[in-house]
């Protein structure tokens, strides 16, 4: 799912606490949200909800396009649960690649998700199956939306009010996209392999802020489109991700730590 | 890929990335809070979508093709400086990219 949401959305203080300081900032604590304010935080649930699910329809349509059953792009959809990832398996699989190429695209792209964690733990604080499920829906979008909110109970809101909206929304909308995609025949005539390529660029976009993430792009997609012609499909994709690691560890650190983020949400009106 | 391939390629990964998931709200937070951990996952998502991009609009099996794609591409990267809304972005390069494959033949 996306990261479409431009960094000019609401309020990143907390969230920046809870990344830069060891502990998580509860200083906004426990204060009792307003009705209005929760008002506006399931808003923006709902909205960030209904955009990412949208784009499930491209998804739904590339997966089928890329050889998926519908099956199996609802398995995908449902069990992984992570937009890009997603995206990540069927453009392997789509252009030929082996079986682990495409497990290790996917996989690599999830490891935020992880990093995600990390940061909403502290402060939805639950236990049982309850944090099992958060685990689930601990993506972009909720993390986004989560992180920006002034309070815990407003976090809290946020998260499971943005992870359930995607979830519904965008399972419901993969489905459609996966029957359409079926039905439309040859995905040249229609574009639908363009459309993929605008699909990865539209995650990286909001991503591009950062120097250090910019350089890494150009030097990843010279090495990609160098290695196309003379490695099997899915290895360029690997190759770009070794070369981030490696990149990870040399370049100079900047003087704000550069933290694996989101970009966050637009409240859209 | 058979079909059976590709049902072990959907479970593995998304048993995988379900399990960075549960790893991030589970694990000792020390793990995975190291400052370097989190910019190399940052610059890695970033890597891989550049390298996916590179892929979806050049490479047609082991061949680099300009073709339809990159102009449509180029769209794309118009709408997203505008900020554009995804899904516009999607069907604008699809559009771009069918339309030119309707002019051309």
């Amino acid at each position: 799912m996306g990261q479409t949401y431009r960094a000019h959305g609401p309020r990143r203080g907390l969230y920046r606490h809870t990344v830069h300081d060891e502990q998580p900032d509860t200083s906004a604590g426990d204060r009792r949200p307003s009705a209005e304010e929760r008002r506006a935080v399931v808003r923006q649930a709902l909205s960030v909800s209904v955009a990412t699910g949208l784009y499930g329809v491209s998804f739904g349509a590339l997966a089928t396009v890329a050889g998926l059953s519908l099956a199996q792009s609802m398995v995908l959809s449902l069990l992984m649960f992570s937009g890009g990832s997603q995206f990540a398996l069927v453009g392997v699989v789509g252009s030929g690649g082996a079986p682990l190429a495409a497990v290790l695209s996917a996989s690599f792209l999830g490891v935020r998700n992880a990093l995600y964690g990390v940061q909403l733990g502290p402060l939805l604080a639950l236990h049982g199956w309850r944090r099992a499920l958060a685990a689930h829906l601990t993506i972009d979008e909720s993390t986004a939306v989560a992180t920006a909110q002034p309070t815990r109970a407003l976090v809290r809101l946020g998260f499971w009010w943005t992870g359930a909206g995607v979830f519904v929304l965008w399972n419901l909308l993969v489905l459609v996209g996966a029957v359409a995609g079926d039905a439309l025949g040859d995905p040249q005539r229609w574009g639908l392999d363009a459309a993929a390529g605008a699909a990865f660029l539209g995650l990286l976009w909001p991503r591009l802020a950062s120097r250090a993430v910019a350089l890494t792009v150009a030097i990843a997609a010279v090495v990609a489109v160098l290695l196309v012609p003379v490695t099997p499909a899915g290895v360029p994709v690997l190759a770009a991700a070794a070369v981030a690691i490696v990149l990870g560890q040399v370049l100079p650190r900047p003087r704000e730590p550069h933290l694996a983020s989101p970009a966050s949400p637009k409240e859209e009106s | 890929m058979t079909d059976l391939e590709l049902w072990i390629t959907v479970l593995v990964a998304s048993v995988v990335c379900l399990g960075f998931k549960l790893a991030g709200h589970y694990l000792p937070e020390h793990w995975l809070g190291d400052p370097r951990v989190a910019r190399t996952a940052n610059l890695t998502t970033a890597a891989l979508l550049a390298a996916l991009v590179v892929v979806q609009t050049v490479a047609n099996g082991q061949e680099v093709v300009v073709d339809a794609r990159l102009p449509a591409l180029g769209a794309a990267a118009v709408a997203l400086a505008l900020r554009a809304p995804f899904i516009v972005v999607v069907v604008l390069a699809a559009g771009v990219a069918a339309g030119l494959r309707a002019l051309g033949g």
